[in-house]
């Protein structure tokens, strides 16, 4: 293992339990610095208790865990940590304004830095026209933008988000994933809980599946995360000795009457691919793409009976 | 120590929007209208008859005491309607999540919210206080002795009432909370009143009991202080009055509810530092 600095995450044999109930039975688990990290997991798998304990609300029944190199419980350097919890209520008596400015005094911001930064991330939670309304009279997707910008105004080191876009639409949705790059971008090392495959799949660069309060897999993202892609071709005239001459890019293939099929460990082959079957006198009708989703893996891990 | 003014700041500004306080006010103004109405047929039906300057003036004070009475009834009141949700209602929400996990230390979370509801008391008891009083000289010249001590009396009655929400706040529900302290708080008004009882009585179990309830929450024996306090020597020895200076708490007695006040929000403090929230 490298030195924990690299680490903005070190958890070591976590476990919680509430009384007979166990939320979180024992997680091992790293997250390097700079990257989004998915806390992916069907409900009840234990992963707003898992937040809690990295953040000091709730105490580990045993086991250890450093965040930003400090031990659990530290306080000073939650200055460089943001927080946007689950079911989160705020003061409503408050404006949008005056909500971000508590959190940020809290934050130990200097009141000259709050009159210029507590506009701005006000305006790239995208409630300007609302920034002296009172929190009353928000929807729940407004109230949610506003925790985000609670959690981000500070321009913390490591932000923690748990579940942020639970009551937002696609458009909400969309500006959730442009601020989390941002802040990754910027530097900052992003954790976010969710049971929302798609979102996790197209924000995150790292993924760790829990399960029954355990991780059960950790998988990196991106382009081509995947083990293999498959493929089908539908084609006349390919030949035998066109099959075998695909073991180039191929890690297999096989003919099956007017389809062919095949994995390979990337899509880059497949312009080769084509060139080859049609060089080798086949006609091509359809060449279909068949991706192993991160829908697949989950359900492999978590089993298709467990509601999501 | 910036965290707890910031604490102690918004749960003031809190207050303030609250619709309970102004409740509150206007109930305090209505009974103050009472009380003035009363103290003003006080007087008209003195007026023209023979008697003694002594008297009369034993009678106003002591209508004067009941007007105070009133204003720290309505004090304690408030300051438990007013605080019971603002723990417990706050880590039930979660509201409390997103404050606890900034660089500010849990103790300095219940103080600041300690001290701001602090600062909301001393300045409604001011404001009723203060009226009663005006009110009292306006209409019949009569003045406590010594209303400041009466004042910080009364503020530190309530404050006392105030701890046991926070103590109870971090353990049980708003309502559990509610439930605990307003049964403590008719402990010590029982307490209180059965001490002042065996003054004349003389029996040793009330006089236990009444020791005992003072033990278990000791509010009602620092009105009882204030009272002794806020009236003269004259006023305190009629002894009929309710408010006669029948078994005046003793200093030790005040120490006792310091330290009292002083234990429960520790123990509030220590709770809240430790519980999962
Ligand atoms: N305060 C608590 N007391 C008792 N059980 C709890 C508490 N918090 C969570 N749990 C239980 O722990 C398990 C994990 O909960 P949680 O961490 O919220 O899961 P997730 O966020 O993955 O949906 C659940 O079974 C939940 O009922
Ligand atoms: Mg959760």
């Amino acid at each position: 293992m490298t030195a924990s600095a690299d680490f903005a995450i070190e958890t070591h044999n976590l476990r919680k339990a509430f009384g007979p109930q166990v939320a979180v039975r024992d997680l091992s688990f790293v997250v390097p610095r700079g990257e989004i990290f998915g806390f992916l997991g069907p409900n009840g798998a234990g992963k707003s208790t898992s937040i809690k304990m990295l953040l000091g609300l709730v105490r580990p029944t045993s086991g250890s865990a450093t965040v930003l190199g400090a031990p659990l419980g530290d306080v000073e350097v939650r200055r460089r940590i943001g927080f946007l919890p689950e079911d989160f209520r705020f003061y409503e008596w408050l404006t949008a304004t005056e909500l971000v400015r508590f959190h940020g005094r809290l934050a130990g911001m200097s009141a000259g830095r709050l009159r210029t930064r507590v506009p701005e991330v006000i305006d790239m939670v995208g409630l300007a026209s609302h920034r002296d309304r009172k929190l009353r009279g928000f929807s729940k997707g407004m109230l949610q933008r506003i925790g985000l910008a609670q959690a981000i105004v500070h321009e913390p080191e490591l932000v923690f988000l748990d579940e942020p876009t639970s009551g937002l639409d696609p458009m909400g949705r969309r500006m959730v994933r442009d601020i989390l790059r941002a802040e990754r971008d910027r530097g900052a090392t992003v954790f976010l809980n969710s049971h929302l495959l798609s979102e996790i799949e197209v924000t995150c660069d790292r993924v760790a599946f829990i399960k029954d309060g355990a991780i059960a897999t950790v998988r990196e993202l991106g382009a081509g995360w995947q083990d293999e892609v498959r493929v089908a071709v539908r084609a006349d005239g390919v030949t035998d000795a066109a099959v075998s001459g695909l073991s180039r890019w191929t890690t297999w293939a096989r003919l099956d009457g007017p389809e062919l099929r095949f994995g390979a460990s990337s899509e880059q082959v497949l312009p080769e691919v084509v060139r080859h079957l049609v060089g080798a006198g086949a006609d091509i009708f359809q060449v279909t793409l068949d991706r192993m989703s991160l829908e697949d893996v989950f359900v492999q891990l978590v089993g298709e009976d467990r509601g999501l | 120590m910036n965290g707890v003014w910031i604490m102690a700041g918004i749960t003031w500004r809190e207050a303030l929007r609250r619709k309970i306080l102004w409740t509150a006010l206007v109930a305090g103004a209505l009974l103050l209208a009472v009380f003035a109405a009363a103290m003003h047929l006080q007087v008209l039906e003195f007026q023209g008859r023979a008697m003694s300057p002594f008297v009369r003036y034993q009678v106003e004070a002591g209508m004067l005491m009941i007007g105070l009475y009133t204003c720290d009834l309505l004090a304690v009141v408030l300051t438990i309607l007013t605080s019971i949700d603002t723990i417990a209602g706050e880590i039930g929400s979660g509201t409390i999540q997103a404050i606890a996990t900034k660089p500010v230390a849990r103790w300095q979370i219940v103080l600041g919210k300690f001290l701001g509801f602090v600062a909301m008391i001393a300045a409604y008891v001011a404001v009723t206080y203060a009226a009663t009083i005006w009110v009292a000289r306006a209409t019949t010249g009569v003045l406590p002795q010594h209303p400041l001590l009466g004042y910080l009396l009364i503020v530190f009655e309530c404050v006392i009432a105030l701890a046991l929400t926070f103590l109870f706040g971090t353990w049980f529900s708003t309502l559990t909370n509610g439930v605990l302290v307003l049964g403590l708080q008719g402990v010590a008004f029982m307490g209180g009143w059965l001490e002042q009882v065996s003054g004349f009585s003389q029996s040793v179990h009330i006089v236990t009991l009444g020791i005992a309830s003072s033990l278990l929450m000791p509010g009602e024996s620092v009105w009882r202080r204030a009272a002794y306090e806020l009236q003269t020597q004259l006023a305190g020895s009629l002894s009929f009055s309710p408010f006669a200076n029948v078994s005046i708490p003793s200093l030790l007695a005040m120490g006792y509810a310091a330290a009292y006040l002083a234990v429960a929000l520790g123990v509030a403090v220590w709770h809240f530092q430790r519980r999962d929230l």
